[in-house]
């Protein structure tokens, strides 16, 4: 029988939204026991769906035509009242960021005690008691200890475990899980993923799982409900949708996949562009009555890269990646060793180190400045270095046709544009230099997966035709295989393990990098 | 133009607005509305509002015409408040920008010194000022300026701190843009809003020191501001009470006006808030 029954559900979205509807006519049934994968990309409407179904739709959006019934009784007629028996008791939800799901100023084991004493009135023995069975079950190292700890003191990996325990606490008869992983390394994600699927299996709670992840779709999901704007366009088994799709959509999604698949080897040029050596970068805390233990980011790193060749530096969060290009283009001082580019040390002044080498930044919506035309910020550096401005202008106006944007659009706002389309705008500023070397610092990390696919071929081609000697940091494997030559793995600071792509993914020699390969989601389907 | 609808839809900054241009008016128009000196001599002192035609609001205990100085006094009030504001502005903006845009040992000395000026209270030290370096209209506003920045700066430097570790700044940096060029292009636009919305409470702090300054008869009696006349009327405040009480309720319409039009530009350059309207 059918846990949870969502029948031609549609939100209405608040006048002079790009759209009339945040979701249309959205039907699916979700049996006890199952995992139900709703996949989409950013505006496709499926954290809407998620949550219409917990009751906790957004101010402005409201329900305009459906139905919802929760084990064959009509969620849509609940009164606030009894949403809030429902919620928490009945449908449980494991939210995104484990970083802000929980409240900073109560301890783990209170966090999750409020449940059974909000919901059941439990005394604080029975629900401390409860609290720990709770933390075994979802096999945090220290139950004991985490009990006690505060959620700063865990890590993000153990944060959304805690999550976990807590949804599952007053045993749910639905779970819905909105990106639970996605903040997450990917050997954590892997982690979390088992640990879900374990727990589904053994309470036989049916969940509800949104996520924008094929590779994660491959790995749980029973059913698969693909979304796009707002409409469910493909239903099925997960075999079925993954191996035989049969709309365009979910085509075009699964071929945007990433595999594993490292391009052919391609011949390298001898000489060496960029030479990092013995690189080591500390973060000491400098307080005035509490010294932490300082921090090693770097630890004696050193790489090379080839001119006109793509070097992909991988890691998780925490390995000194984002700190390595940090200090490679002079945003950060070192502590030790140096960085040479074209034989020569980084110019201590500004303008000159621009010119040998420029950065593409992760985060397209801050990396641009809100308040000025993107072509004037394309045109400012090329200017700073004393180029005559009507002259940077035609330029920028040249670079924007190179990077696949309308040479008009110079004109315009960073608002006017999409994330993929700034991040076009970011690698167009960082060529108008003409730089040796260009750093890409987790460039396609906050886009979705065809756009993704978009943006890596842009630099791919960009490298063909200008000889582009490309550093490239990124935590995920699967796009570093896309576009890299060679590869550096980083682990707390230090190189595990470094090589030809093919090779350090064909026979990786450290047992991490095997442990990172073996976690990427959907490997069995996507092709390792 | 988006923030400039937000405006425009706002009760409280139209209300505010209309407060304000009313006063620009009076101020403006004074000469034209009463061409003699309004600190001349007009007629009988101390008439009541409306017992005589010719001086609807009055006349003051020097026999001066009430209306008079209050149109002429709007023309000082307005431009105080508007010069000391911008003297204000100007050095916390600097002092802020600095401070937050470098950090370190700069930071911490400006900081101190901020803080030098806001452990006393803001009017002693005006009155020290003023005692030191006389009492004219131009030294009494620099004065009121001078001790009205440090929130400023405050401001400024906690919106500084926050963008400057922003992308866009260091894609900036990397393209090799100099100091001058990331703090007056890229991080002040993006700081200013807040700013500018608390300027508007630096403008009507002003104008009410510069009241209380002159209630004391230390600003500069030559001119004929609300202040002074406030003063005047404190000998007969028990009988003749509307000669404080007419200025005083301009001097609250002013910052009303000021602080409402202040209000409008909060939900206006304030994003989040404009969303929801």
């Amino acid at each position: 029988m059918s846990r949870l029954l969502v029948e031609g559900l549609t939100v209405r979205l608040p006048r002079g939204a790009d759209r009339d509807n945040a979701i249309e006519n959205v039907s699916f049934s979700l049996a006890s026991g199952e995992i139900l994968c709703v996949v989409g990309e950013s505006g496709s409407g499926k954290s809407v769906t998620a949550s219409a179904v917990m009751g906790l739709l957004a101010p402005g959006l409201s329900i305009a035509a459906g139905r919802m019934a929760l084990s064959g009784e009509d969620l849509c007629a609940l009164s606030p009242d009894a949403w809030r028996a429902v919620r928490g008791r009945r449908i449980a939800m494991v939210f995104q960021e484990p970083m802000t799901a929980l409240n900073p100023l109560m301890s783990v084991g209170a966090q999750i005690g409020e449940m059974w004493r909000v919901h059941l009135g439990l005394d604080a023995a029975e629900t401390q008691r409860r609290a720990l069975a709770a933390l075994r079950e979802v096999n945090l190292p220290d139950p004991e200890g985490a009990l006690r700890a505060f959620p700063h003191e865990l890590s993000g990996g153990q944060r959304q475990r805690v999550m976990i325990a807590m949804a599952l606490a007053l045993e749910p008869e639905v779970l819905i899980c909105d990106e639970p992983t996605t903040a997450l390394d990917v050997t954590t994600q892997a982690q979390v993923l088992a640990l879900i699927k374990d727990l589904q299996k053994r309470h036989g709670t049916a969940v509800l799982f949104i996520t924008h992840d094929f590779g994660v779709v491959a790995e749980i999901a029973d059913r698969v409900a693909v979304m796009r704007l707002g409409k469910v366009v493909e239903e099925g088994t997960a075999r079925a949708v993954l191996t035989n799709p049969q709309h365009d959509y979910t085509r075009a999604l699964l071929a945007a996949v990433p595999g594993l698949h490292a391009p052919e080897p391609r011949a390298l040029s001898p000489e060496t562009v960029l030479e990092v050596r013995g690189l080591t970068k500390t973060y000491a805390s400098r307080g005035l009555f509490r010294r932490r233990k300082p921090v090693r980011a770097l630890d004696g790193v050193s790489m090379a890269l080839k001119r006109g060749s793509t070097l992909a530096v991988v890691g998780e969060s925490g390995s000194g990646k984002s700190t390595l290009a940090r200090c490679v283009v002079g945003l950060l001082g070192s502590d030790g060793g140096e960085v040479m580019i074209g034989g020569a040390p980084l110019p201590a002044k500004r303008r000159e180190a621009a010119r040998r080498v420029q950065m593409v930044f992760q985060d397209p919506y801050a990396s641009l400045n809100p308040r000025r035309r993107v072509g004037a910020q394309v045109a400012q550096g090329p200017i700073a270095a004393g180029m005559a401005a009507a002259e940077a202008r035609a330029e920028a106006r040249r670079l924007f046709t190179l990077v696949g944007l309308e040479a008009e659009a110079t004109d315009r706002f960073p608002h006017e544009f999409s994330g993929g389309q700034r991040q076009r705008i970011g690698i167009a500023r960082a060529l108008a230099m003409k730089p040796e070397v260009l750093v890409a610092d987790e460039p396609v990390s906050a886009l979705d997966v065809s756009v993704q696919a978009q943006v890596l071929a842009l630099l791919r081609d960009l490298q063909d035709r200008l000889g582009l000697s490309i550093l490239f940091i990124t935590h995920d494997l699967r796009v570093a295989a896309q576009l890299s030559d060679e590869v550096a793995v980083m682990r707390n600071g230090v190189v595990e393990e470094a090589g030809p792509i093919r090779s350090v993914f064909a026979a990786p020699r450290s047992d991490y990098t095997r442990s990172l390969i073996e976690a990427i989601p959907g490997r069995a389907l996507f092709g390792a | 133009m988006r923030a400039l609808k937000a405006y425009a839809r706002s009760p409280s900054a139209l209300i505010g607005s209309a407060i304000l241009i009313a006063l620009l008016v009076m101020g403006l128009g004074a000469s034209w509305f009463y061409p003699n000196d309004p600190l001349g001599l007009a007629g009988r002192p101390l008439q009541w509002p409306g017992a005589n035609p010719r001086f609807p609001l009055g006349t003051d205990p020097s026999g001066r015409d009430i209306a008079a100085q209050l149109f002429h006094g709007a023309r000082i009030s307005l431009l105080i408040g508007f010069v000391a504001t911008s003297i204000a502005v100007v050095i916390g903006i600097a002092i802020g920008a600095v401070a937050g845009f470098y950090g370190g040992a700069i930071d911490t000395a400006l900081m101190r010194l901020t803080e030098a000026f806001q452990t006393l209270p803001n009017f002693l030290l005006l009155l020290v000022l003023v005692a030191v370096f006389g009492s004219t209209m131009e030294t009494v506003t620099v004065a009121i300026g001078l001790v009205s920045w440090p929130p400023v700066a405050r401001l400024t430097r906690a919106e500084f701190l926050s963008l400057r570790t922003r992308e866009f700044v260091q894609a900036c940096r990397v393209q090799g843009l100099g100091d001058a060029h990331l703090i007056l292009r890229e991080v002040l636009p993006n700081a200013l809003p807040p700013v500018i919305v608390y300027a508007s409470v630096v403008m009507a702090v002003a104008i009410l020191l510069e009241s209380a300054l002159a209630f004391l008869q230390l600003s500069d009696p030559n001119v004929p501001s609300w202040g002074n006349l406030i003063g005047l009327g404190r000998n007969v405040l028990r009988t003749e009470w509307y000669v404080s009480a007419i200025p005083g309720v301009a001097i609250l319409l002013t910052i009303l006006g000021v602080s409402l039009v202040g209000q409008g530009l909060n939900d206006a350059l304030n994003p989040r808030l404009a969303g929801s309207r």
